[in-house]
């Protein structure tokens, strides 16, 4: 099985080498591969110091844009798997293996790594646990199935997911609406429970003042999809 | 012939004129223009004949011929908006697609060299 690594980075360049240093000891037959979306620091030279491969995108597309590079590139690749591992230091590298068994062993398309599943310690802001809970209840209304961690980045694709989401990535939520997408073209999900860390370095998108409006949004993104035609 | 005819005409007149002239110059492709041309002459028809804006309101209950005009206007302004949005999604799909096919080949290309560099040195 081929596995490839898909690290989206924005303005990652103090995260960036612990992250690929984590992931080469931790799963050292994966292929790593870095996409700098349009970062303004040194992200893409501090990628390449590593030696993985790196594409830079021309300027900032955003997140989903910048995944769906990864899934292009997968594709293209003939990867088997495609894992979502973010740039910012969050995720945790020997957790991908508990990604990767349910693929291997064909029980899903994707798995997906979440942090609710078994309560822990993983410290969330009031604000950004209260939308994830509303997020969590909507989507499991939606799809049919429980979804506890539908903003996790830390996730892993098949490669009939693979070639959807090379056609297919949404640009706005990507990854709660991305979940959606999938139910609609009846791909089978996952979730697995797996340990987070804090942020090492870099800013998060999501600032509790706009968590509302954030929230509101994605709701009516994830309304629109639910009519959306996909192929 | 009232003011607000002459103005009506004049309005519209020039507005026909200035797309037909920014499509002769290749300022304005003719797939954009549709939508303005056909309000140009929709809005010049009603603005010089009286019968036909007076028949026309009469039909869709309008009590002042006159406001038809700004009702004919505003539609085909929204009708207009609405195209641009679809046409900038299409846009922005479309810078998507090449910024993400320019990663990928740049890419290609850095591994390519790298792979040839190598060879080089091996063989000496």
């Amino acid at each position: 099985m081929k596995v490839l690594v898909i690290v989206p980075a924005y303005n990652e360049e103090k995260s960036l080498p612990g992250v690929i240093q984590d992931l080469r000891e931790s799963i050292p037959l994966a292929d790593i591969l870095v996409v700098n979306d349009g970062s303004k620091d040194a992200t893409s030279r501090v990628a390449r110091e590593t030696a993985v491969s790196v594409l830079d995108l021309p300027f900032n597309l955003g997140i989903g844009g910048a995944v769906q590079s990864g899934y292009l590139y997968a594709l293209r690749n003939n990867y088997d798997i495609a894992v979502q591992f973010d740039g910012d230091g969050q995720h945790v590298g020997k957790e991908i293996i508990k990604l990767l068994h349910p693929l291997e062993a064909g029980a899903a398309d994707m798995v997906i790594g979440s942090r609710f599943l078994i309560p822990s310690a993983y410290n969330t802001p009031v604000f950004r646990s209260v939308g994830i809970w509303i997020f969590s209840f909507v989507l499991s209304r939606v799809m049919g199935t429980s979804v506890t961690d539908s903003t996790s980045g830390f996730r892993a694709a098949n490669r009939s997911v693979i070639e959807f989401f090379a056609r297919n990535y949404p640009d706005d939520y990507p990854e709660v609406e991305s979940l959606v997408l999938l139910h609609k073209v009846k791909k089978r999900m996952l979730e697995v429970p797996v340990t987070m860390r804090g942020r090492t370095g870099g800013k998060s998108s999501i600032t509790p003042l706009r968590s509302l409006y954030y929230m509101t949004k994605v709701l009516i993104a994830v309304l629109i999809d639910l009519m959306k035609k996909v192929r | 012939m009232d003011l607000l005819k002459i103005l009506a005409i004049v309005g519209s007149g020039a507005l026909l004129f200035i797309v037909v002239e920014l499509i002769r110059r290749g300022r304005l492709k003719e797939k954009y223009s549709l939508l303005w041309i056909l309000s140009g002459g929709v809005l010049l028809i009603f603005s010089s004949s009286r019968d036909v804006l007076e028949y026309v309101s009469r039909l869709l209950g309008i009590f002042y011929p006159p406001s038809l005009l700004f009702l004919v206007a505003f539609l085909f302004l929204l009708l207009i908006t609405l195209h641009f949005s679809v046409v900038i999604s299409g846009l922005s799909e479309k810078n998507k697609h090449l910024a993400q096919e320019m990663a990928l080949l740049r890419q290609q290309m850095q591994e390519t060299i790298q792979k040839a560099t190598n060879k080089l040195d091996v063989n000496g």
